[in-house]
């Protein structure tokens, strides 16, 4: 009997030990408070996306410092979904599912928000977007911290249109979901303007394209026929550079022909001999130029952060301060971080911009921004030279396309809805 | 502003009777004339633009521009290219020159050198597109006189597109006594203009007989602008014959400009030729000779783009000439890559494609990985030199982008090479011989491995050269190997596995096929098109267009 006991007595041992790591993993869980950051570290994306990986970290790793949220410690959950559209759906799962994430910061492009928000809505998580985008959706799950159309290429054409007096335009895009939409938006807010069809051209060109040589001898040409005329480009990332050396190369200048850009931020143009781009303009919510208190605060962050004083902020980066600082506002103001709580307690919540202002979060999830429009320097930097007077509140269906002009997304009660369409009074439901 | 008001030189009992003129201009002129006498006009003009504010600062600039002094012009210049700073302390205007992590400074007044400073200590006098204009145009009158033929054609071509009463009245003294032919024609174009906005209709018909087959941008559009009609449907020139006479001369034009389109048109599909080419020939070794499927072939070429960055970092003040040095350096470094990549694994998997292809896309994969790893993600920023910047200008209409005319001119040049070396040297002998008849080339007592190492490694060393001359087209990052690949493997099949030639006529044929394309199209539509192209072609002629023939074509 005797062996018996003693292997009794260590399986006992064994169950008792098992279950009290086990018990102190719960533990453990219970005490932090866990963020999923969903950023390709690998890939196409990599170039932009890595960058907001690390500020994520040190927003995090600031707010444990002033004492964590709720009692606990935030704990970031890293994946890296690899610029692979269907694997940021898959990474998103993994984060709600196993890690139990209290929210999600994260994705960049519009296919890889797409492909997230199906995963969102089944399972209930939180996603913060910091990018701009081109609108015409508004999910329960999801807050929109980046621009909307109205809040970047509205304005920007409006500058253009009036200050400028540009009388011809030239639309050009990656052939994507956010520039098609974006341009559909501009071409009927140009139409809406007064501006024929003959003065508008529209151009797409695929990813990441190199040979620029034709498109930009037909700009010039339709730039130089007597009328004023700017360049707005949704070109995204990489294909920027041969775009803008090639217009340099054929002598096209800023103060002949400005180059408006939605996609060219700070970190872009550090990949770039920035010399044939001086005076190109972009529209954004956010310059590291910006000479404001709290972003001077930022950028010393973050250099601390990265340690390397020369790495640039950028918008997307001020998108997630807002939205991370937001997230932990309306979680100490629920006193949880149930989703459906948090979603509610965000509604409303204020927070000041970088640049000025305070940012609001609206009842269509979206901010309230100010625009600012840069002309770009020869020290890869953006000089302001107009922004919008006061804060824009970003509208997610846009005003000037027939179709969504009657929708508009609410997340309060009665109308609940983030496509609800004002004329039949009626909620589409239509899910994404 | 402040000195003007109370100038301490102004006596007293002035004042009342300048009250009494009520002429605030008065005092300005009154100032002017004593201006000289008293301090520098210059510095009176710069010393403010530190304090301006943006909305008045083209008013300073006019001021700046009306001052009569050689060093204006110099100043203007600083202003536009971004090189005129102020010290944040004494608000003291300078010139300022990028030096190591901070500026050289020279003083913008007497041109007395001031040092080194660190880039927080100055700060650059801001200006916007609106500025640039105003700018341009100041520099523009005051170059008409300069000594260089150049200048003074830009000046005039400036003039042209911003005409002024005051710039036009300058040309007419000029146009008598220009010795340079070109510039005397480009003046005669903006007096000629000129007239034909006037009334009198004898000058208005010699404009537009002056005017006739000139191909410069603005002509064609005060042409075009003369049959446009009104909302109304009238047209808004009244006069008739002036408006045939103009349609006549635009008909002329716009001949001239199709023949000129065309040529722009084929310059555009060599130049995306010849990068194909560039692109491919290393492929064409490797793949066609060798019979080696590298996926990993647009990754050799991103090694050769970043040996470029690489030198162009280790010889900042030579960016000019780093490309002389970046060539030969990437020749042997992804040369030495890509024998590794022979010795240490492609010699495992001869006669094995699939297993080789596989285990090259992995090696591509851990090369981009590996980049990202050392050099980051972001891209990285290569220079382009002052010589390959910029465009040949053939005529107005017509103008070849430098970077792109020598890169059409260096790949002839490494295809030249490469056929030399496989046609007169030893290696090449021994390559053809290997390609042809592995086993009888054995026999015959060549080390065949030692032969493959070195093909496969001249291969990758073009495709180095290749980086190289890419790294002045497109970014220099870890995916820019990914956008090649495909192209690269598409020219050689296109042209015929096994032979330069066809590689080079395969990928001149497909860029200016392109091009042709692409203004129809659309670039998206004109590249799935190029692919239906050449998978029709391939049906057809399975070996491309130059195949082997006889005993070789078994191999």
């Amino acid at each position: 009997m005797k062996p018996f006991r003693s292997i009794s007595n260590l399986l006992a041992t064994a169950t008792l030990w098992l279950l009290s790591s086990l018990l102190s993993t719960t533990a453990l869980a219970e005490e932090t408070i866990k963020v999923g950051i969903l950023h390709s570290l690998s890939g196409t994306m990599a170039i932009s996306e890595t960058t907001l990986k690390d500020t994520m970290l040190m927003l995090i790793e600031e707010q444990n410092k002033k004492g964590g949220l709720l009692g606990k410690k935030l704990e970031a959950v890293v994946v890296d979904p690899g610029s692979n559209w269907p694997l940021f759906a898959e990474k998103a799962r993994e984060l709600l599912q196993k890690n139990k994430v209290a929210a999600i910061f994260g994705c960049w492009t519009s296919v890889s928000r797409k492909s997230v928000l199906p995963v969102l809505e089944e399972l209930n998580g939180l996603l913060f977007y910091p990018v701009q985008y081109e609108g015409e959706e508004s999910s329960k799950n999801v807050f929109y911290t980046g621009a909307a159309p109205n809040q970047q290429a509205i304005p920007a054409v409006d500058y253009l249109m009036n200050d400028l007096g540009v009388k011809r335009w030239v639309l050009a895009g990656t052939d994507y979901v956010y520039p098609r939409t974006t341009n559909k938006i501009l071409e009927a807010y140009l139409k809406s303007k007064g501006v024929k069809d003959k003065d508008i051209m529209i151009n797409y060109t695929p990813f990441g394209h190199s040979d620029w040589q034709s498109i930009v001898a037909d700009i010039k040409k339709f730039g130089t026929a007597g009328k004023k005329t700017a360049v707005v480009s949704t070109i995204n990332g990489d294909a920027n550079v041969p775009f803008y050396k090639e217009l340099g190369n054929q002598g096209i200048t800023a103060d002949k022909l400005p180059v408006v850009a939605f996609s060219v931020g700070e970190e872009e143009l550090s990949g770039i001999d920035t010399k044939p781009l001086v005076g190109h303009l972009a529209a954004w919510n956010y310059f590291m130029s910006v000479d404001t208190k709290e972003n001077a605060e930022f950028i010393k962050k973050w250099h601390e952060f990265i340690k390397n004083p020369k790495r640039v902020t950028n918008d997307p980066m001020e998108a997630h301060y807002i939205g991370f600082n937001m997230w932990v506002k309306a979680v100490q103001k629920a006193g949880t971080t149930d989703t459906d709580a948090v979603a509610k307690a965000m509604i409303g919540i204020e927070f000041p911009n970088l640049t000025g202002g305070v940012a609001k979060m609206n009842k269509a999830h979206h901010l309230s921004k100010p625009v600012l429009i840069g002309e770009i320097q020869d020290d890869g930097q953006f000089q302001t030279v107009w922004q919008t007077k006061g804060l824009v509140d970003g509208d997610a269906w846009s005003d000037f396309l027939p179709e969504s002009k009657v929708i508009t997304a609410d997340w309060t009660p009665p109308i609940n809805c983030g496509n609800y369409n004002t004329k039949t009074k009626k909620c589409s439901g239509q899910k994404y | 502003m402040s000195k003007r008001n109370n100038n301490p030189m102004l006596p007293c009992w002035e004042k009342p009777l300048l009250l009494l003129a009520s002429g605030l201009w008065v005092l300005a002129l009154l100032l002017a004339g004593l201006a000289p006498a008293r301090a520098d006009a210059l510095a009176d003009a710069l010393n403010p633009l530190p304090t301006v504010a943006m909305a008045d600062m083209e008013q300073a600039i006019g001021k700046l521009a009306q001052v009569q002094d050689p060093r204006v012009g110099g100043v203007l210049k600083a202003l536009l290219e971004a090189r005129l700073f102020y010290v944040k302390e004494s608000k003291r205007v300078v010139f300022a020159d990028p030096k190591d992590d901070g500026f050289k400074l020279t003083d913008a007044l007497t041109g007395e050198a001031l040092g080194e400073v660190g880039r927080f200590d100055v700060k650059k006098i801001p200006i916007t597109n609106a500025l640039r204009t105003v700018l341009n145009s100041a520099i523009a009158k005051l170059e008409l006189t300069a000594p260089d033929a150049k200048q003074r054609l830009k000046a005039v071509e400036s003039i042209i597109q911003n005409p002024n009463p005051e710039a036009l009245a300058l040309l007419t003294k000029q146009v008598g006594q220009e010795p340079d032919n070109t510039v005397r024609e480009a003046i005669q174009v903006a007096l000629a203009l000129s007239d034909l906005s006037g009334s009198d209709k004898t000058l208005r018909v010699q404009a537009i007989h002056a005017l006739e087959g000139n191909l410069n941008q603005e002509v064609r559009n005060r042409l075009t602008a003369l049959q446009e009609k009104t909302e109304t449907g009238d047209f808004i020139e009244p006069d008739s014959d002036i408006r045939n006479l103009a349609a006549v001369a635009l008909k002329k034009i716009q001949l001239k400009l199709e023949m000129n389109h065309l040529g722009e048109m084929l310059f555009f599909g060599l130049s995306l030729g010849a990068v194909l080419v560039l692109a491919a020939i290393g492929l064409a070794i490797t793949f066609g000779v060798m019979g080696v499927i590298n996926m990993a072939h647009g990754e050799l070429m991103m090694i050769g783009a970043y040996t470029t960055y690489v030198v162009q970092l280790l010889m900042p003040n030579a960016i000019d000439y780093s490309l002389f040095v970046a060539i030969p350096a990437a020749f042997v470094i992804t040369g030495l890559v890509g024998i590794g990549i022979e010795r240490g694994i492609i010699r495992f998997l001869y006669g094995r494609p699939l297993e080789t292809l596989l285990a090259t896309f992995g090696l591509s994969l851990v090369l981009q990985q590996l980049v990202r790893s050392i050099f980051s993600p972001l891209n990285r920023s290569v220079s382009t030199p002052s010589w390959m910047s910029g465009s040949l200008e053939i005529n107005s209409a017509l103008s070849l982008t430098l970077n792109r005319f020598y890169i059409i001119l260096f790949s002839l040049l490494v295809f030249w090479g490469l056929l030399m070396i496989l046609k007169k040297t030893r290696l090449g002998l021994e390559v053809r011989a290997v390609a042809q008849n592995r086993a009888m080339a054995k026999a015959m007592g060549i080390r065949t491995d030692w032969v493959d190492a070195m093909t496969f490694g001249l291969g990758s060393g073009i495709a180095g050269v290749a980086g190289v001359a890419l790294s002045q087209l497109t970014n220099v990052g870890p995916n820019l190997g990914q956008a090649y690949i495909v192209d690269s493997f598409m020219v050689v099949v296109f042209g015929g596995v096994g032979n330069l030639w066809g590689t080079l006529v395969g990928g001149l044929t497909l860029g200016v096929a392109d091009k042709i394309l692409e203004p129809y199209v659309g670039t998206v539509l004109a590249k799935i098109l190029m692919l239906i192209f050449i998978i029709l072609f391939i049906q057809k002629r399975p070996r491309g267009l130059f195949p082997q023939k006889g005993r070789a074509a078994e191999g």
